[in-house]
Parts: C-alpha cells; sequence; structure tokens
C-alpha cells in the first residue's frame, strides 16, 4: 500500500505532541505505549508521559513503579529508543516553584504537610497548568546543537470526560492570577497545545459508549480549537460470519441444519446439545458484529483518520506492545515511512 | 456465594457494590436491587453516574437527590423498590444547612471556595456518596439499601476520600498559610515559617490573593460545624463495618480491573468490613464443549476443500471465544489462589447493552447462576 492510502497521514506524521485520551478501560495507556514504540521505530528518540500518578507504564513494561525522571523503558527497531517520565504532580509544582523563588530544603517540608495537595485542591486547574507545563518543557527541549532531544512525545492522557479542561489551559488560568510567572508560562503552553505540533488521538472500542464519548470528545475539542487526531479503534476482534448473514443471525435466525451438515463433513458429529450452544454462541456473535457495525458508522461521521488494533487474546505484555506497534507501523505510525 | 441467601437474609441492611470503573457497578447494584424488590424486600438504590439509559430505565431522568418508588409497566414487585442518583452539590449543601445556623449555612453557600470544593474537589463525590448513605439508613424507611460508588479513579479512594477532605476542610494548613508562627513545636517552626512565608507567596501569586481569601473565610465559617461533619463520616464509617452490610467487589475478567479488586479486597480486610465476595462481570463461557484445537483442525479442514463456509465460521468464532473463555479462567485462577476463601460469582456478558427492566432481571438471574 503506498504510504498516501494509510490513515497516519502527512499530517499527523508532522506533529511532535501526540495526546492519546480515551474512555477508562479502553486501553489508552496500551494504546499510548504502543504509539510511542511505533514512533520510536527507525531511530528515533520517544518520551512516553504519564500524569495520573497511576504507575500505568510501569505495570505494562512490568518494573518497579517509575522515579519523576526520564528512564529508558524500551528499545524500538533501527536503534530508536522509549524513554518514560511518569509526572508527580507535588514534585513538578516544587520545581515549578523553584524557577521562580529559591525554596530548597523548605520544598520538602512543605510536601510533608500536605501543603502541594492544598494549594491543588484550593486552585482545581492549577495541577493541570503544572502538568501541561512539565509536558511542554519536554517537548520543547534542545540539545547542544539546537536538535529537539525527543523526536515525539507520547502523552498518556487523562480520560475523554476531563481531557478538554486538562488541555484548554486558557481556561483554567481563569481561575488563577491574570499576572505573574504562571502567566507567561502558560501563554508557552497554550501555544503548543492549539499548534499545527499537538494532535489528540481517541482510543475507542467499538461500543456504543465508548463512541458516544469519543464523538462528545471530538466535538469538545474542535469547539476549544484543539486538533483532534486518529481515532484508533482498540481490540478489534476479526467478524467471523460473512457480512451478508450477520443481522438475520442476529435476530437469532441460524441454520441449525446446514451447519450440522457442515460439521459432518469435516467428520464433527456433535451431540444435539453441543450444537445448539454453537447456535447460541454464533447468535452472541452476530449479535456483537452487529452492534459494532453500528460504532463504525457513526465514527465514520467524524472524518479522522481511523487506525485499528488488534484484541490480544493472550493478554498484553511487553511482547505484545511491539506487536501493536508493528500494526500501527503498518498503518503508517512512524518506522521507515518517508515524510 | 449465593445472591438469593444475602438478599433474602432480613439481617442484610446494606449492599455496596465497588470496584474500578468501567466494570458494571451501577448495573449490578441496579440488578440486585430489583430482583431484591421483587423477593419482597423494601429496597432503595442509590446509584452514582448510571449511563443515560439506565437511569431513565428506573425512572431517574432527572436528578432528585432523593428516593422516588420506580413505577414501571410491567413492575409489580413484591417489596417496594426506590431509585435515586446522588445529586454531590445537593448533599452537600443540605449538609451545611442541618449543621449551621441559617445566617452562618449562607454564608458558607455563597462563599466562591466552598463553590469549588463541591463542585470540583476530587474527594467531594465519595464523601457525599457516603453521607447519602448514612442519611437513607437513619431514615429507617427501607430495610435493604443498594449503593454504587462513585467511578472514582482507584476504587479505594471511596474509603479514603472523607479523610482527605476533612484534611482540606478542618483548615490547619490554611492557618499555616495565614499564621506560620502558631504553627508546629519550636525547632520545626523556624524552617517552616521561613518556607511557608515563601510558600503563601509563591501560591498567592498563583492562585491569586482573593481565592486564598475566600478560603481563609470558608474554613472560619466552617470552623463551627466541621465536629458535625466529622462526627456523621464516623457514624457511616462505623455502618460500613457492621455485620449488616455486605460488600461485593466487581470486576471484570481483566488484569487492570482484578488487581483493582486485590487492592480493594485487601483493604477491606485490613479495615475490617465484611466483604461477601466478588462479583465477576462480563465473562464469556463456553457454551459448548467443543474443544478448541478439535475446532480449528476441522475449521481448517473444510476452508482448504472451500465446503461449508457457515459451518466453517461458526467452528473459528468457537475457537475465538474457546481462547477468551481460557485467558478469562487463568485470570479468575490467579486471583483465587492469591485470596483463597473469597466466595466469585461469574456473570456471563449479555450480547447488548442493558438499559431496561428485562435486562437487569436477566442480570439477576446470571448472578444467581441460572
Amino acid at each position: 500500500m503506498m504510504p498516501t492510502d494509510q490513515p497516519w497521514d502527512a499530517e499527523l506524521a508532522r506533529a511532535r505532541l501526540h495526546v492519546v485520551t480515551g474512555k477508562g478501560g479502553t486501553g489508552k495507556t496500551t494504546v499510548a505505549t504502543s504509539l510511542a514504540l511505533a514512533l520510536a521505530t527507525g531511530g528515533k528518540r520517544v518520551l512516553l508521559v504519564e500524569v495520573e500518578g497511576r504507575q500505568g507504564i510501569a505495570q505494562l513494561f512490568d518494573i518497579p513503579p517509575l522515579p519523576y525522571a526520564e528512564e529508558h523503558v524500551a528499545a524500538a527497531a533501527g536503534e530508536g529508543e522509549v524513554r518514560a517520565l511518569a509526572v508527580d504532580t507535588e514534585a513538578a509544582m516544587l520545581e515549578y516553584l523553584d524557577m521562580f523563588y529559591n525554596l530548597g530544603f523548605a520544598g520538602r517540608t512543605l510536601r510533608r504537610m500536605g501543603a502541594i495537595e492544598f494549594a491543588t485542591t484550593l486552585a482545581p486547574g492549577l495541577r493541570d497548568v503544572i502538568l501541561t507545563g512539565k509536558v511542554k518543557e519536554t517537548v520543547t527541549r534542545t540539545e547542544a546543537r539546537g536538535r529537539h532531544l525527543y523526536d515525539h512525545v507520547v502523552l498518556d492522557a487523562p480520560p475523554t470526560g476531563r481531557i478538554v479542561p486538562f488541555l484548554d489551559v486558557t481556561r483554567a488560568l481563569s481561575d488563577l492570577a491574570k499576572v505573574g510567572p504562571v502567566r507567561g508560562h502558560s501563554d508557552g503552553v497554550i501555544n503548543l497545545v492549539h499548534s499545527q505540533d499537538t494532535r489528540v488521538h481517541l482510543v475507542t472500542l467499538l461500543e456504543e459508549m465508548p463512541v458516544t464519548e469519543t464523538l462528545e470528545a471530538i466535538r469538545d475539542l474542535d469547539a476549544a480549537d484543539l486538533r483532534p487526531g486518529a481515532v484508533i479503534l482498540n481490540r478489534v476482534r476479526p467478524p467471523r460470519l460473512p457480512a451478508r448473514s450477520i443481522s438475520s443471525a442476529a435476530d437469532g435466525r441460524v441454520d441449525k441444519n446446514r451447519i450440522r451438515d457442515g460439521l459432518s463433513s469435516a467428520g464433527l458429529d456433535l451431540r444435539l446439545e453441543e450444537l445448539e450452544g454453537l447456535v447460541e454462541e454464533t447468535v452472541e456473535h452476530a449479535v456483537r458484529v452487529d452492534a459494532e457495525a453500528r460504532a463504525r458508522a457513526r465514527l465514520d461521521g467524524t472524518d479522522l483518520p481511523v487506525l485499528e488494533l488488534p484484541e490480544l487474546t493472550e493478554g498484553v505484555d511487553v511482547a505484545a506492545l511491539y506487536e501493536l506497534a508493528e500494526a500501527l507501523n503498518a498503518q503508517g505510525a512512524g518506522g521507515s515511512r518517508v515524510s | 456465594m449465593d445472591i438469593d441467601r444475602l438478599i433474602d437474609d432480613r439481617d442484610t441492611k446494606v449492599i455496596v457494590c465497588c470496584g474500578s470503573g468501567g466494570v458494571g457497578k451501577t448495573t449490578t447494584a441496579a440488578a440486585i436491587a430489583v430482583r431484591a424488590a421483587e423477593r419482597g424486600r423494601k429496597t432503595v438504590v442509590l446509584t452514582i453516574d448510571p449511563a443515560r439509559r439506565l437511569a431513565q430505565a428506573l425512572g431517574l431522568a432527572e436528578l432528585g437527590n432523593h428516593p422516588r418508588p420506580v413505577q414501571i409497566e410491567g413492575f409489580d414487585p413484591k417489596g417496594e423498590l426506590a431509585a435515586m442518583m446522588l445529586d454531590m452539590r445537593r448533599t452537600f449543601d443540605d449538609m451545611v444547612l442541618a449543621h449551621a445556623t441559617k445566617e452562618r449555612a449562607d454564608e458558607i453557600l455563597a462563599n466562591p471556595f466552598y463553590q469549588t470544593i463541591s463542585a470540583n474537589f476530587s474527594g467531594t463525590q465519595e464523601y457525599m456518596a457516603m453521607e447519602k448513605l448514612g442519611q437513607l439508613a437513619h431514615t429507617g424507611q427501607w430495610d435493604l439499601i443498594v449503593v454504587d460508588t462513585p467511578p472514582s479513579r482507584s476504587a479505594l479512594d471511596f474509603l479514603d476520600a472523607p479523610q482527605r477532605l476533612s484534611t482540606v476542610l478542618d483548615g490547619r494548613v490554611l492557618k499555616l498559610l495565614a499564621g506560620p508562627a502558631r504553627a508546629g513545636g519550636s525547632g520545626l517552626r523556624k524552617i517552616v515559617a521561613g518556607g511557608f512565608g515563601i510558600f503563601a507567596k509563591a501560591v498567592s501569586t498563583i492562585i491569586g490573593g482573593q481565592l486564598l481569601t475566600d478560603a481563609s473565610t470558608f474554613v472560619q465559617a466552617f470552623d463551627s460545624i466541621f465536629g458535625g461533619f466529622r462526627e456523621r463520616a464516623k457514624k457511616t464509617y462505623e455502618l460500613l463495618r457492621s455485620p449488616g452490610t455486605a460488600f461485593l467487589v466487581v470486576a471484570t475478567p481483566e488484569p487492570d480491573a482484578l488487581r483493582e479488586a486485590t487492592f480493594f479486597v485487601e483493604r477491606l480486610a485490613t479495615e475490617r468490613m465484611p466483604l461477601a465476595g466478588l462479583v465477576v462481570n462480563r465473562t464469556h463461557p463456553l457454551l459448548t464443549e467443543l474443544a478448541q484445537p478439535r475446532a480449528i483442525a476441522a475449521a481448517e479442514h473444510l476452508e482448504e476443500l472451500g465446503r461449508a463456509p457457515l459451518a466453517a465460521a461458526v467452528l473459528r468464532l468457537h475457537a475465538d471465544r474457546a481462547a477468551l473463555a481460557h485467558k478469562e479462567e487463568r485470570l479468575l485462577a490467579r486471583f483465587a489462589k492469591a485470596h483463597p476463601g473469597i466466595a466469585t460469582i461469574g456473570v456471563p456478558a449479555l450480547a447488548g447493552d442493558v438499559h431496561d427492566l428485562d435486562g437487569l432481571r436477566e442480570i439477576g438471574l446470571r448472578l444467581v447462576g441460572v
């Protein structure tokens, strides 16, 4: 297939900050991690960032909890590298205050007393300003020769319901002082998240609720002048029945005799109850495939590129992450693509 | 675990469904409540954030913050069923009104800082769910209360939030911000006072002096009623520990959900709260015994011959399902090994969404293994 036909198009390839969101339970962290690996393929350096204190990345790689530092977590083909950063809000806040006030040793005391949690409680927007500020710093950081340290930054972001307030620092700022250090700091974040460099990818399953939330998130992103990137369908299972039999099978119309005869011709002679069990499984499968087709049709209306990742029945281990990364490579994300 | 025995037992007063987000807690709670009402209990179900269609099915199209009888055509329970959806802001308002004089209450309710924490603080919903449970229990109007818990990031938030909110509300830190000299012992005071002066300055630069002033006013106004709040949270906590309460930890056969379930099970043990068992939603048991390798071999055979495409497709989808079923069994077996003695119920997935009374009844049947 020519690269131009691939869902991961030139627009997406140009982005450097990839924000990955999705409804809870859709596999956001797995997809963000696979995307980071895919983008690192072919010798790129990619930073994978998590901001919710869940240590989801460490769990995926089956390593001890990540410290607040950029750590090597995986190598990618062609000497690519993925580093990971679990942002600790309190540490980031102290780091941030330290840029303007010399807190030194007192910082640790403040932290122990819960002062930081208190401050972020007073102004919920503050937490997001600090977190997005840290992400922006990693995206814009350069090496001695002026080259960006990271080719891409992938952010395992808050879920769809919270993504717009999280990124829309402008709104958060209305909570906060209109002047002072936080202002100049935030302007940089605002410029970055609204620019060509940033795309918000939406992970969903082919189920009613996650698709509804995805559509709502796309609408909200558009309204806030943030740029939706790709829709990534996660855990897609292969349809087994021919498309024309789906809707009748979903209504419970399955030709039991034909199945029985077909099985006999393969040397399988099943008892009646076994056959009925198979028929029941077939109906359930058809109902699900039917619902998936409807979910897909709803997403078609968005005009966004759609990528797919297969269901891995064996569960997700490190090897599986590479498999998913390859699947993304095959759809144009990262790898040897010529831009 | 036998759900019918649990709900038929008149000594069961409260059933709490907890677990991580997206595992079907609300559906489980609603299904249990429907079944309990139909088996004769005077039941109320407290839901937190039901999907729209499920809410409509229960007649909860709008927030009411007070239980309403569930009236659906074809629903004529032997007992009673009322349902409500938590309105966190109103529950908080009601709490303030109940504990403060009219004048004081008005002052608190109008405070911008109160408006922020009552709507935004991450633990408020959990705290208010517990408060509402306490209120429902206190009325004595129902003999079974089924509670859904908020869709928190972590299932443990439900137990931790009241404490976290208390820390903010009791204003120790805020008093420090206002006057560091009064805080701490003399040794610590010097260090902290130095740091705090800067910190207070930094915080007010960032969040604005006005917000800090609002917060300070709020805490002063709140101080007088705080004792009452804490007393109630303590009572609800005691209710959760009493033998009339049964916790059902809800999960799906997925590693993440089971990990959360593990945290919760261990925490309940630590707190000595009564765990009834684990409900595993959306399992995919095999409906026929045909072994996976045989199904695959036969499908390959038919595909090679180009014959009987329907039978071949059916064999393939059965093999997919078998792989899924085996994975789920492995995960659950591992959980059982790590937590011996915890009763577990698997609830096979429905093909579609649950959004009406029949769906809830069907889930109820699956909960009791029919």
